[in-house]
């Protein structure tokens, strides 16, 4: 049973018989299935087991008890009998127990009732464990976290000298340590952590906790030690270039030393090879040191020390400046494989802060959730090197992936998502999947993206699928997801926010829009459904006793006025698909001719009376748009231009084409706009150009031209035009390349 | 064109727009079958065999295209859809369907005469590949590929012929974009509308006067083009 179940249960309720009496129990069969009781006594439920879970057991309980006291004392205002600001450090190294360590650190902070804080120092040492053990440190420092601590990595080159620094700032008390894995000798040569920590601490408690033998990490063979000391790399993969050059410089060195050679004496000869091999070690690192060293050492005996040309060496003296070369080498390599180290570790953290300040940058620049998803994957799958997708819930709060829609999708987009995990933690508001408590199997991890106003509710889940899963796993690492993903939900919650004032707005002026409607329509509804009923009935009741052109007149006001009313509901109709979204755009590309000639063609009768002329050269051979929509603007404006207009006027339609937009232009030389008029107030609804009366219509036309525009991108003004008469220019954005249509190769 | 002989089933449910229609159908000399369901249509069609079927799109028990899929199983009779003017995807469902000519609510019962009678003459000569099409001066022969207008000769491309006589074998009806699609640049094709648009684009600019107010390819918006030529009509 995990440990985080029995940290959160309300009530523990502990039932306790000696180990005797439950064997006794067992062979009873109450217990256990008959058949399965001897293997189950022979196998776990052995005396010695069974003591210990015993232990476990009351000494849980005996600590849940101690926590109840302490409420009790909290809300009786009894105060605390101990001094107040305890706070417990547990130092894990290279060679400690995590295990252990972390479960006594929370016993020690439990019985202390003090935060309790488990640090990792990623040493240059650690740095060289094999992958599996690091990832065992990782799986401590999750542990620590289930179990409440908090968990910090720190980067330097002694764990001592980190621990304590750290300890001091953060006003720790106690300090808790592995036991030191070298003993006697070594011990004294090399001291530990332990000892380096007691040498520069004062006034913190330092415990040391003893690790059983059977828990002692295995230590890496020897071999694969010595094959990660000497590829240690100074940076990037390729390094046997540095080897080359190493050979080179110790050969370059050997000329220098021979040519120079009668001119100086032989101790300073030895000062230009140490000088090489300080330079090569600055230079290449570890690896490459030892190999000038090795190399040095050799040259130097053959060329240098009597008898010259053979390794034999004469003078004893000569091994000592051997040992001297081959030692300064080496400890300069070592160092210098450490500061650099150190200074990968600092700029790896740079760069993350600076792409977290990155992403935080562009999402505060940026409005609607579906475009700050998509700069968040961008910076997170950059990162944490992952395949990260935002998915965002619709109005139901049922998580989707980002619609097409939306643009096309990052490089960085995960697509293989499981959407019902993602669902899960978009209900639970818990994270869930790789290194979680839920599904921790899993290859990608989910977090929420939860508001800081509860109202909001869950805005989304964050999902990442890292290359590498350490990316993820390591504590330092996933408080950076954290972070990214909060900066995300903080940036989506200022979205949603606006979102939701701008609709309030929208519900008001859509409040006020509807009684303007009511109004509206009431009035030309009523009109010609009264013109209609009237002349109706007057044909039923008296017909015979009209003449033919009576009748056919009633006829024709008939006709003319439900074509009228026609208009109106349709007119209604447009805007309220639009305006409701119902009517999405579908964009083609369409020669812009078809749309003029069709819209044309459906006013061919009104239109008669007016001289039309298109000019349409100019624009490209296809524009992309909503054919439909598009037709259903054209047909808007000339309409309203044949109904103010007299009949004979000149309707023109030109297309332009900007730089990435294309414009097309209705103008007409009819009286214009009204004085008093300002052209643009006409694309409100329910604006009309004239007063009420003698021209039929809402004033919903231009209102659905403005909205069709919009919906493209674009826009629809109105101006006067010099010589008199309206003038109407749309425009059209065209950013995308038009689609090429194979050419036949022969023509008949 | 008389009509005396001709039976036209109305398929709507509703009553009023049935009867405009029955009275006026009457009047123009048709003898006219009513059924309110599209079950009760494909009954109908079956027993009585009409020259023509009025179908609305509308129907409270099948989408209008199955219905018009059901007649084209046994039957090439004519069939003219009625629809409201934002139901495009339903118009164009129906056409691909087989179903010949659409007409949009609310219509003029002279332009509902005119497509039913396009439609019927459509069925008595049905369009042939080797026919002539005549749009103004210019004469186009699909048969032998040979144009030839005031200036002279004129020069069509294979594909603009082949989109010709698909728009002749349409004549005077509509042709929805995927209808045009398989039948010029095959199946694989369909979802490329633009390929038919520069075309249609080409045909223009070489046989109307004014490519912006078309007198013979006409863009029916949103669903595919009608071509009419002089001898329609």
């Amino acid at each position: 049973m995990p440990d985080t179940v029995f940290e959160s249960a309300d009530e523990v309720e502990l039932i306790d018989l000696p180990p005797e009496d439950l064997l006794q129990r067992l062979r009873e069969g109450k217990v256990y299935v008959p058949e399965r009781v001897r293997v189950a006594i022979d196998n776990f439920f052995r005396k010695g087991n069974l003591i210990a879970l015993r232990e476990l057991a009351l000494r849980k309980t005996a600590e849940r008890v101690d926590v109840a006291m302490d409420r009790y004392r909290a809300t009786e205002g009894i105060g605390a009998p101990w001094a107040a600001g305890e706070r417990v450090l547990i130092g894990i190294g290279p060679r400690s127990d995590g295990e252990t360590l972390v479960r006594a650190g929370k016993r020690l902070a439990a019985a202390l009732h003090a935060p309790w804080i488990v640090v990792y120092v990623e040493t240059p040492d650690l740095i060289r464990l094999p992958e599996a053990e690091r990832n065992r440190r990782i799986a401590w420092l999750r542990l620590a976290e289930t179990l409440g601590a908090e968990t910090v990595t720190l980067g330097g080159h002694s764990a001592a000298a980190e621990l304590t620094s750290y300890a001091k700032t953060r006003n720790v008390t106690r300090l808790l340590l592995g036991e030191p894995s070298r003993a006697g000798v070594a011990r004294w040569l090399r001291p530990s952590t332990v000892d380096q920590v007691l040498a520069r601490l004062r006034g913190i408690d330092v415990t040391v906790v003893k690790t059983t033998e059977a828990m002692r990490i295995a230590r890496s063979p020897l071999l694969a030690r010595s094959a990660a000391f000497l590829a240690a790399p100074p940076s990037g993969k390729r390094r046997w270039p540095s080897y080359a050059w190493t050979t080179a410089a110790v050969a370059l060195t050997s000329v220098l030393a021979w040519v120079t050679d009668p001119l100086i004496n032989d101790t300073n000869t030895v000062m230009l090879f140490l000088v090489a091999i300080v330079l090569l070690a600055w230079r290449f690192g570890r690896g490459p040191a030892a190999l000038a060293s090795a190399l040095s050492v050799l040259v130097y005996n053959f060329l240098f020390v009597e008898p010259r040309h053979s390794f034999e060496v004469a003078d004893g003296q000569f091994l000592i400046t051997f040992a001297v070369m081959l030692l300064v080498g080496m400890l300069i390599g070592q160092l210098m494989a450490s500061v650099r180290l150190q200074a990968r570790v600092a700029g790896h953290r740079e760069r993350r802060t600076a792409l977290l300040y990155a992403m935080t940058r562009e999402l505060a620049a940026m409005r609607g959730a579906s475009s700050m998803a998509r700069a968040a994957v961008r910076h997170i799958g950059e990162v944490f090197e992952a395949q990260v997708v935002v998915l965002l819930p619709d109005e139901f709060g049922r998580l989707g992936y980002p619609r097409a829609s939306d643009g096309a999708p990052e490089p960085a987009s995960l697509r293989g998502a499981d959407l019902s995990v993602a669902q899960w933690v978009q209900d639970h508001g818990q994270p869930a999947g790789l290194g979680t408590d839920t599904l921790p199997a899993a290859a990608a991890r989910y977090l929420p993206l939860k508001a800081s106003d509860a109202k909001l509710g869950q805005l989304g889940v964050l999902a990442v699928l890292p290359a590498n899963p350490r990316r993820v796993l390591l504590p330092e690492a996933a408080h950076l997801l954290d972070t990214f993903a909060a900066q995300l939900a903080l940036a989506l919650e200022r979205s949603s926010l606006a979102e939701r004032a701008q609709s309030a707005a929208v519900a008001a002026e859509s409040e006020a829009v509807r009684n303007s409607l009511l109004a509206a329509v009431s009035h030309d509804m009523r009109t010609p459904l009264a013109v209609i009923g009237g002349a109706a009935s007057s044909l039923v009741e008296a017909g015979s006793q009209l003449d033919d052109d009576a009748r056919r007149d009633l006829a024709q006001t008939i006709v003319e006025e439900s074509a009228q009313m026609t208009q109106l509901v349709s007119n209604v109709l447009d805007m309220t698909r639009l305006e409701s979204g119902l009517a999405a755009i579908r964009p083609e590309w369409v020669p812009l001719e078809e749309v003029v000639g069709s819209a044309l063609r459906r006013l061919q009768r009104p239109l008669a009376q007016h001289r039309v002329s298109t000019h349409l050269d100019e624009a490209p051979a296809l524009i992309l748009g909503d054919p439909v929509l598009l037709e259903q603007l054209l047909f808007n404006l000339l309409e309203n231009a044949s109904k103010y207009t007299a009949a004979g006027s000149h309707i023109s339609i030109t297309a332009r084409q900007g730089f990435d937009e294309v414009e097309l232009l209705v103008a007409d030389d009819g009286p214009g706009f009204a004085p008093d008029i300002e052209p643009d107030s006409l694309f409100g609804k329910f604006q009309r150009g004239r007063a009420e009366g003698a021209i039929g219509g809402v004033g919903l036309g231009l209102a659905i031209c403005r909205a069709i525009a919009r919906a493209h991108g674009g826009d629809i003004r109105a101006e006067r035009r010099p010589a008199g008469g309206a003038l109407f220019v749309t425009t059209l954005p065209q950013e995308a390349e038009a689609p090429a249509v194979p050419r036949e190769t022969s023509v008949e | 064109m008389t009509s005396a002989a001709h039976a036209v089933l109305v398929v709507d449910d509703d009553p009023q727009l049935r009867r405009l229609l029955r009275t006026t159908l009457d009047a123009q000399g048709f003898r006219v079958i009513e059924a309110e369901t599209a079950r009760r249509g494909l009954i109908e069609a079956a027993s009585h065999k009409p020259d023509l079927v009025i179908l609305d799109l509308g129907l409270p028990d099948a989408e209008g295209h199955t219905v018009v899929r059901g007649i084209r199983e046994w039957s090439s009779m004519p069939i003219v859809v009625l629809s409201a003017r934002v139901d495009e995807q339903q118009k164009i469902a129906a056409l691909d369907a087989g179903a010949d000519d659409y007409v949009t609510k609310p219509f003029t019962v002279g332009e509902l005469l005119a497509r039913i009678r396009s439609a019927l003459r459509r069925a008595v000569q049905p369009a042939e590949a080797g026919e002539r099409l005549q749009f103004g001066e210019m004469q186009i022969d699909l048969a032998h590929r040979h144009a030839r207008g005031l200036q002279g000769e004129i020069h069509f491309t294979p594909i603009e012929y082949r989109l010709l006589a698909a728009l002749a074998r349409h004549r005077g009806a509509v042709a929805t974009q995927r209808q045009l699609l398989r039948e010029v640049w095959g199946p694989d094709h369909v979802d490329q509308p633009h390929y038919l648009r520069v075309y249609m684009k080409q045909l223009r600019a070489k046989i109307e006067p004014d490519p912006a107010q078309p007198r013979y390819l006409l863009t029916e918006i949103g669903i595919g083009y009608r071509l009419l030529s002089d001898r329609d009509d």
